[in-house]
């Protein structure tokens, strides 16, 4: 039977079958996810990240809890669960270990995780996540929570994937000058100070509100046509009250302490982007820079295709002779694959 | 594009709480070059079946040093083929006596591995029994 009509009809294997076919970028998934992408757009992307060990599996399999059965008398939620770990550089294996984590959420059919190795990408994703995000969203789930490898300063990719970027920090990790830094802290929606019970949790906290207090409103990094430029051209229109200044939740994820709060967060983030037009914007952003990505490798593919391997050993032979320089061996080979 | 990655859950079902053995399994197979998904300590067949569904693995390593493998391991490879994942291969290590490897084997489990078994070994088997069931 057709894959993607068993996956919109709620059969879990065909779709966790459909997520390896998009993992091995194959015809078969290809074929799928263009059948299925009309059927994407509902889903609110919840992306979580920061250093390893801060507690991303433990709070993504407490606000899956959370939203399977929400104390607040809003309706249970479709949730899944995206967790990437890294894979060897060396060796090309992985362990995916997040599941560990989220043993509390076996046995509920509404609630669907994958683990996923990164293959090789650096930014903090696989480059399948978004494949696999879009097949999760057409197959009805409503909040998607996507969890990046234990990420340092610039794996901020998942900025441009979620609607929502939580950023985890613990105590103890570093002072205000690292939170000034470029990277990983400024792509953060919300910021979430887990491990709340141990020492240190106050000056932690106090580093993070002096980040923001010296940060200007949010200029978000927007890709057009290749180029970065900020939301802010975009957003002119929008009055300073507008203006989403990241609050700060403390979490104990161990034990669910803090976990309403994170969720109203998260909900009242989505609020905010529906309000403001960033809802738009963010699709907008994603998709544009999804199909940059995927136009990047589709000329590269196109380009190997046609490219004459006599000629590619000439060209090389004479950079290694000095008589070309690396942009005009280019230069030489893009002409060779036009012929 | 080279060949799909085998993609193996280990599991350790029961209430013994020794997973040494699953974790150095875990990391020879990610040596290996395999994705292994790791699930942790008591698992219930349930949660097993479920993550090996979900995950989409070609093979479930599973870890019993309980004496227990007479009751979880049928009740593993039952759900496995009630979920129509009939192709996934199941490999047993751990306290596993002699005369109830005839009978395990008799239900699919496709390779047993006492203590000291070689890790090469057991890799070796992965890859061919995942190559011969695609």
């Amino acid at each position: 039977m057709d894959l993607s009509q068993s996956v919109l009809q709620g059969d879990r294997l065909a779709l966790a079958r459909l997520l390896t076919e998009i993992e091995n970028d194959s015809a078969a998934g290809q074929q799928a996810l263009n059948e299925l992408f009309k059927h994407t757009g509902k889903a609110h992307l919840v992306g979580i990240t920061g250093a390893p060990g801060t507690g991303k599996s433990s709070l993504v399999n407490q606000l899956a809890l959370h939203f399977r059965k929400p104390n607040d008398g809003k309706p249970a939620r479709w949730v899944a669960v995206v967790a990437v770990d890294p894979t060897s550089p060396f060796t090309g294996g992985a362990v995916l270990g997040d599941r560990v984590r989220m043993r509390e959420l076996s046995g509920d059919d509404g609630v669907f995780i994958r683990s996923m190795a990164t293959r090789g990408s650096l930014g903090g994703l696989a480059a399948a996540t978004a494949g696999l995000v879009q097949a999760l969203d057409a197959a009805g789930y409503e909040m998607i929570f996507i969890e990046t490898v234990g990420a340092g300063q610039t794996e901020v990719d998942i900025a441009k994937l979620a609607h929502t970027t939580l950023v985890v920090n613990v105590p103890g990790l570093g002072d205000d000058v690292q939170a000034i830094k470029a990277g990983i802290l400024e792509i953060a929606d919300i910021l979430v100070l887990n491990k709340a019970d141990r020492p240190g949790v106050e000056a932690a906290e106090r580093a993070l509100l002096g980040m923001l207090k010296l940060g200007h409103p949010t200029k978000r990094a927007v890709f057009h046509h290749g180029q970065t430029m900020t939301a802010e051209v975009a957003e002119a229109k929008l009055s300073a009250s507008d203006d989403w200044i990241p609050p700060i939740r403390r979490t104990v994820a161990t034990e669910g302490k803090g976990i309403p709060e994170l969720a109203e967060a998260i909900a009242g983030h989505r609020l905010h982007l529906e309000k403001t037009g960033g809802w738009k914007l963010r699709d907008r952003a994603r998709l544009e820079s999804e199909v940059e990505n995927l136009l990047e490798q589709t000329l590269m593919t196109r380009w190997r295709e046609k490219v004459n391997g006599k000629k590619y050993d000439s060209v090389l032979q004479e950079l290694l002779e000095r008589k070309l320089s690396p942009r005009q061996a280019v230069i030489g080979l893009l002409d060779g694959a036009m012929q | 594009m080279s060949e799909n990655k085998i993609r193996v859950l280990v599991a350790k079902p029961g209430l013994d709480g020794h997973d040494r053995g699953a974790k150095v399994i875990a990391r020879a197979l990610r040596d290996a070059g395999m994705e292994v998904i790791y699930t942790g300590l008591r698992q219930t067949p349930e949660m097993i079946a479920e993550a090996a569904l979900q995950e989409d693995v070609d093979a479930v390593g599973l870890s019993i040093l309980s004496g227990a493998h007479m009751a979880l391991v049928p009740r593993v490879i039952d759900l496995l083929r009630k979920n129509g994942q009939d192709k996934v291969r199941v490999f047993l290590g751990g306290i596993i006596p002699d005369e109830d490897a005839p009978k395990l084997q008799e239900l699919g489990v496709a390779g047993i591995y006492g203590p000291g078994s070689p890790t090469q070994k057991i890799i070796e088997d992965i890859r061919n029994s995942v190559r011969q069931a695609a």
